[in-house]
């Protein structure tokens, strides 16, 4: 049974609150707004409540009335508890000695100029993370091509499987479908001007330049930047990354370099892997919808479509693989002691890798039509 | 003769081929301050997270605050979790929460008391578990063991529970700041009339809080009592855990 009460009024201003049920925290929110007028209104009027009724009486009700007693007192009433038994005067005494009347532990939100500082603040403070980020890197990587640090072998042969072999299915699916879409668009629009066997150019521009190396590098952002971001940000958490340096183990070297060089190395792959799966769904798409054989579009495809755009897209590869591994890499090193940090981190490590490739791809484009590439 | 709050009756546990609990029966009664020892690895935190729901029961009987929760459905599984608090050996305080929200938390959710009184009932809470008013705007990273300690249980005392459940609580703590938490222990039960059950491995802990224990050693309950009649147990256990003071 919940908390209840009866309000009777006697002559005087008296009024008696015969308190009964079960008073505890799961129980009040019943009363909690008869309480709350109860303390409005009136000055000068004095309260009884009689708990003798109750068949509970905890710590939480006690606050509540309390409560009552306080601000009924601050307009000049009075208030008393009449009770049955110690236990329930003795509740009231201990909130009595333990309470603290009127704290309040409202988190203050920061004023417009505290947030702009902050943010000034903060900002400095990422970009002198980054370059000390990009600075240990290269000591890292010095040391081990002057043989002072052994290379993880082993290690990046894991990440190279992890990162990239495990990444093969859905980089080759994605990138089929792709090709299949956009030969499909692309099909209607060249069939009326009888422009059939054009579909070869376009779908091996497109996709050797640009569509594979672009949707590789946002695949693998997503797989694997965000899971460099989130297993090395719990190793923070956890102190392991402490513990590694304790034991003389050099994080950089330890985690990020293994990290790093497998990503270069096997975006060329996942690249051409992507080129390829591509490529076989325009052919598909070329033969059902424009009738073009696939002997047909291949004989035009070695002869149009010019080595060098195959090279163009290859080459941005290890480019995306660093701005990638680096990103995420990074926000797992910036968690902090708590676990919504390893959330944020995550997500700004995915969000910032494909936004950082995507400009990377456009300087790409203009350095590569400027030399005529 | 007090109330049983919890008892156990031919409890059975087994994880694969390991056979955990063979046939284990205890009871706690109310206002009492009662332990689960044992070796480690011998299903005392297993035990525990059966009472309170973290693990199926699998075989046998368990019957909390009079009623058997055996059959119980969600709501009714719920109604009881507000009846008890927990305490996690790591604490398990929310991180992106200060002190004062966690505390807060339970009381936000489960009831609609308007923020000055939660606000006022966190206070409370702190003031009792020995925590300064102003510790309440610190995030749980920016304190130290004892007082994470400390939140952790404020914040399973938030509801005003009938049964506090602490999984060993003394443990990574020193041991200055682990008898002060004894001391705190007696104090809340003796205050808001708790019933206690913990794990427990801490000795000091064991003479000072405890009224009785049940020990487990070997799939069974090997003694169940108080600690003078728990030390006169045959068992390994027993003898080399308690060998220490016997002399």
């Amino acid at each position: 049974m919940g908390a209840e009460l009866k309000i009777e009024k006697r002559q005087g201003g008296q009024t008696v609150v015969y308190c009964s049920g079960a008073w505890e925290a799961l129980h009040l929110d019943a009363v909690v707004p008869a309480l709350d007028a109860l303390s409005r209104c009136g000055r000068g009027r004095s309260v009884e409540f009689d708990l003798s009724e109750t068949t509970r009486f905890d710590s939480v009700a006690a606050t509540a009335l309390l409560r009552v007693q306080r601000s009924l007192e601050e307009c000049g009433g009075t208030v008393t508890f009449t009770h049955d038994d110690g236990k329930k005067a003795s509740v009231l005494q201990m909130v009595r000695r333990y309470g603290h009347p009127g704290s309040r532990f409202d988190v203050k939100e920061p004023g417009i100029f505290e947030q702009a500082g902050r943010t000034a603040v903060h900002m400095l403070e990422e970009s002198r993370g980054v370059l000390d980020f990009i600075g240990h890197t290269f000591v890292a990587l010095w040391q081990s091509l002057l043989g002072k640090k052994p290379w993880r072998f082993k290690e990046t042969l894991y990440q190279i499987d992890e990162s990239a072999i495990k990444a093969l299915w859905i980089i080759g699916l994605t990138m089929f479908l792709v090709g299949i879409v956009v030969a499909y668009q692309s099909a209607i629009q060249l069939r009326t001007y009888g422009a059939n066997i054009f579909i070869v150019d376009m779908m091996g521009i497109s996709i050797l330049r640009e569509l594979a190396p672009m949707l590789t590098a946002i695949i693998v952002a997503g797989r694997s930047g965000s899971a460099f971001a989130a297993q090395i940000g719990v190793m923070k958490l956890t102190e392991e990354i402490d513990a590694m340096r304790t034991m003389g183990f050099d994080p950089y070297a330890y985690l990020v370099l293994p990290r790093m060089v497998a990503l270069i190395v096997m975006m060329p792959i996942l690249i051409f892997f992507a080129d390829m799966f591509g490529m076989l769904g325009g052919m598909l798409v070329a033969k059902a919808e424009l009738g073009i054989s696939s002997t047909l579009f291949l004989e035009r495809f070695a002869s149009v479509v010019h080595i060098k755009h195959f090279v163009a897209g290859v080459v941005k590869g290890p480019f995306f693989a660093v701005i990638i591994a680096g990103i995420g890499i990074y926000r797992g090193l910036g968690v902090k002691n708590d676990t919504e940090s390893i959330g944020i981190n995550t997500t700004r490590s995915v969000v910032e890798s494909i936004f950082t490739v995507i400009i990377c791809d456009a300087l790409f484009s203009i350095v590569f039509t400027n030399l005529g590439f | 003769m007090a109330r049983t709050v919890i008892e156990v009756n031919d409890l059975v546990t087994r994880f694969g081929d390991r056979l955990v609990h063979d046939h284990i029966s205890l009871h706690i009664e109310e206002g009492e301050i009662y332990g689960f020892l044992g070796p480690s690895g011998c299903g005392k935190s297993t035990l525990l997270r059966e009472i309170i729901f973290l693990e199926p029961i699998q075989s046998g009987s368990i019957r909390i605050l009079e009623s058997d929760v055996c059959g119980y459905g969600h709501d009714d599984v719920q109604e009881l979790r507000k009846r008890w608090g927990v305490l996690f050996q790591s604490n398990a305080l929310f991180t992106s929460l200060t002190v004062a929200e966690n505390i807060a938390l339970p009381l936000k959710e489960h009831t609609r008391f308007p923020a000055p009184l939660i606000d006022e009932i966190v206070a409370f809470k702190l003031d009792i578990v020995g925590l300064r008013q102003r510790d309440g705007f610190l995030y749980p990273s920016e304190i130290s063991g004892g007082m994470q300690k400390k939140a952790a249980l404020a914040r399973a005392l938030a509801f005003d529970p009938v049964l506090l459940f602490l999984d060993e609580p003394t443990s990574g703590l020193d041991p200055i700041s682990a008898r002060d938490f004894d001391a705190l222990i007696v104090k809340l039960r003796d205050m808001m009339n708790l019933t206690i059950v913990m794990v427990t491995h801490d000795l000091a802990s064991i003479e000072n809080t405890l009224d009785r224990m049940a020990i487990i050693d070997e799939r069974k309950i090997v003694a169940e009592g108080t600690l003078d009649e728990v030390k006169q147990a045959n068992s390994p256990f027993v003898r080399t855990f308690f060998a220490g003071e016997a002399k």
